[in-house]
């Protein structure tokens, strides 16, 4: 019973906003519920991102952060709501999807080489049986270049530091050429050398009119660099243009006690 | 030694061995980088129930239904540990625990209270099988291999044992892809669409299907070293996931050639008696190529090689 309430307050909230706008979001959410357990992590969430544009989503520790992001690509399944990719299924839109997970999600012992890890960026291309060519190569190579990782290309993964793992998931993204970019806390203790490379790329993907989406932890940096924040704590708290959306009386709706006064204060002002 | 001695006394075993370790190495790769080694253990334990059961269905000490019997107690306890697992949310390790143990103590209950008094339903034999006796008398040289009168009298185990293999191999050809990505970044494996419950469930099916291919033929001793020594050494020799998978089939092979020999004529060579137990044998050397790469292997420290390499 709990399931289908849900799912009526999604349709109900679909309404509200034109469908024409739907269409064209890049990542459209609709009543979004997702609960591991008893207590919901994400509860009846809507967002619809803009195209062409870099979002940050931001919340307190264990706000659901993540967990909106790996509902929207399915890798989490909701108790309820609707996702759409550029108008679309995620199924039917794949392809037009990057990611990159959190680093800490995966064993960095695992026995591969940082260019077998970009080649995973090209798996959809080649199919389950599709011959790893030269071109793929220099495709990796070339991704690898963009995050200035072009001289690790043979090292074994285990060898990097933090933010050079992190560099190399982001170069992964790129082999997969995709329109919208999902990543996961990239900026998680990465060095500061780390931080500046993954902006300067995230940047430029925008300019080819790219959308990125970036879970981010680092209130700090929100109103450098990203144009619009959705802040959550299990429910939506706001979305909008960072200079609307990103102020002293949404950062207390969501963080509540847990940053003092002051600090929402510099931050609203910055 | 002939081929006259050689070829009806110690080739088919000797085979069957080779094509049982590798069967079993070749899933254990992936089991042990998804620290799912230990579902060998499992498997071996949770066959007892399905044998007994099968024996009480049919009445009768017979190879297929004994191996349908296991092998459907071991998907059963595949299906059971993933259901702990994804349900309680607890590591895969304490899921395999749990069931396996349950279903090894039902086994035996259910020996205890039917009545299988009558025949033999050997533990010995499970746990070391025979692969000594897995000989062709019919063959009486090298030239019997394209003899179809002798042929027809090879022992059942082999040409059961090599299309097994066959299977293995072409499940990890096939998902290969597949397999790599999903056991390295399950999440990233399931944006590109790839469904990660159905392979990995594909993934300890075939290894339970090898496991009981395997232990009909060699015992649960093999089956349960064959799927963590020849990959964990593996691992210790390679950076590279295409590296390790050859490793570990080179040192599967080894270990079966080497413990099958060494049981035969070791005991003679260090001027004893009776040849000791093959399977006994083959696990040993298996145990040790893992504990001289854990020593010496290139690639035994967490972070991988030196970083001047």
């Amino acid at each position: 019973m709990e399931i289908v309430k849900t799912q009526a307050q999604g349709d109900l909230s679909t309404d509200k906003a034109p469908e024409a706008k739907l269409a064209q979001s890049p990542l459209a959410i609709r009543g979004l519920t997702v609960s591991y357990g008893e207590k919901p992590a994400v509860f009846s969430v809507d967002m619809t991102v803009e195209p062409g544009q870099m979002t940050a989503i931001i919340g307190p520790n264990g706000a659901g952060k993540s967990t909106l992001l790996k509902a929207a690509l399915g890798i989490v399944a909701p108790v309820s709501g609707r996702v759409t990719i550029f108008g679309r299924s995620l199924a039917e839109q794949r392809a037009r999807i990057a990611y990159v997970p959190q680093r800490a999600s995966v064993d960095w012992d695992f026995p591969t080489r940082v260019i077998d890890v970009v080649l995973m960026g090209l798996y959809r291309e080649l199919g389950l049986l599709g011959w790893i060519k030269g071109a793929h190569r220099a495709k990796a190579l070339d991704c690898l270049e963009r995050v200035g990782m072009g001289d690790f290309a043979t090292r074994q993964i285990g060898q990097l530091s933090g933010g050079q793992q992190q560099r190399v998931f982001l170069a992964r993204a790129l082999a997969q050429g995709a329109d919208l970019y999902l990543l996961d806390e990239p900026f998680a203790g990465v060095d500061a050398a780390t931080e500046k490379a993954i902006i300067s790329v995230l940047k430029s993907l925008r300019e080819a009119g790219k959308t990125v989406v970036v879970v981010h932890h680092d209130l700090a940096t929100v109103a450098e660099y990203f144009d619009n924040v959705f802040l959550i704590n299990t429910r939506r708290v706001a979305e909008g243009p960072v200079s609307e959306a990103f102020t002293e009386e949404t950062l207390q709706a969501a963080y509540g006690g847990r940053l003092a006064t002051s600090q929402i204060d510099k931050l609203a002002k910055a | 030694m002939s081929g006259e001695e050689f070829v009806p006394l110690s080739l088919t075993p000797m085979l069957i061995g080779i094509f049982a370790a590798v069967a079993c190495a070749l899933p254990g790769n992936f089991l042990l980088l998804r620290r799912q080694a230990l579902i060998g253990d499992a498997i071996s334990h949770v066959v007892l129930p399905g044998i007994v059961f099968a024996f009480l269905m049919t009445g009768v000490i017979a190879t297929w239904p004994m191996m349908l019997g296991a092998a459907g107690a071991a998907i059963v306890a595949v299906v059971m540990i993933e259901a702990i697992r994804r349900l309680g949310r607890i590591e895969p390790g304490a899921a395999m625990g749990v069931v396996f143990t349950t279903m090894f103590a039902g086994g035996v209950l259910l020996l205890e209270q039917s009545d299988t008094s009558a025949v033999h339903l050997d533990v010995e034999h499970a746990l070391y099988g025979n692969l000594e006796s897995l000989i062709w008398l019919d063959a009486t040289g090298w030239s019997s291999l394209l003899d179809p009168e002798a042929l027809r009298y090879l022992p059942t185990e082999l040409p059961r044992m090599a299309l097994t293999l066959l299977g293995v191999c072409l499940f990890t050809a096939l998902f290969w892809r597949a397999l790599k990505i999903s056991t390295f970044d399950e999440g990233f494996a399931r944006t590109m669409g790839i469904r990660t419950n159905l392979l990995g469930l594909g993934l300890v099916i075939t290894a339970a299907v090898a496991a009981v291919a395997a232990f009909d033929a060699v015992g649960s001793i093999i089956v349960i070293a064959m799927f963590i020594c020849p990959p964990a050494a593996a691992r210790m020799m390679t950076n590279r996931l295409e590296a390790q998978i050859a490793w570990s089939v080179l040192f599967a092979v080894l270990s079966a050639v080497l413990g099958y020999v060494l049981a035969g004529f070791g005991p003679l060579w260090l001027g004893g008696g009776d040849a000791v137990s093959a399977a006994g044998m083959i696990a040993t050397v298996s145990g040790v190529i893992l504990a001289i790469t854990a020593r010496f292997g290139p690639c035994r420290g967490r972070s991988g090689v030196p970083a001047t390499v």
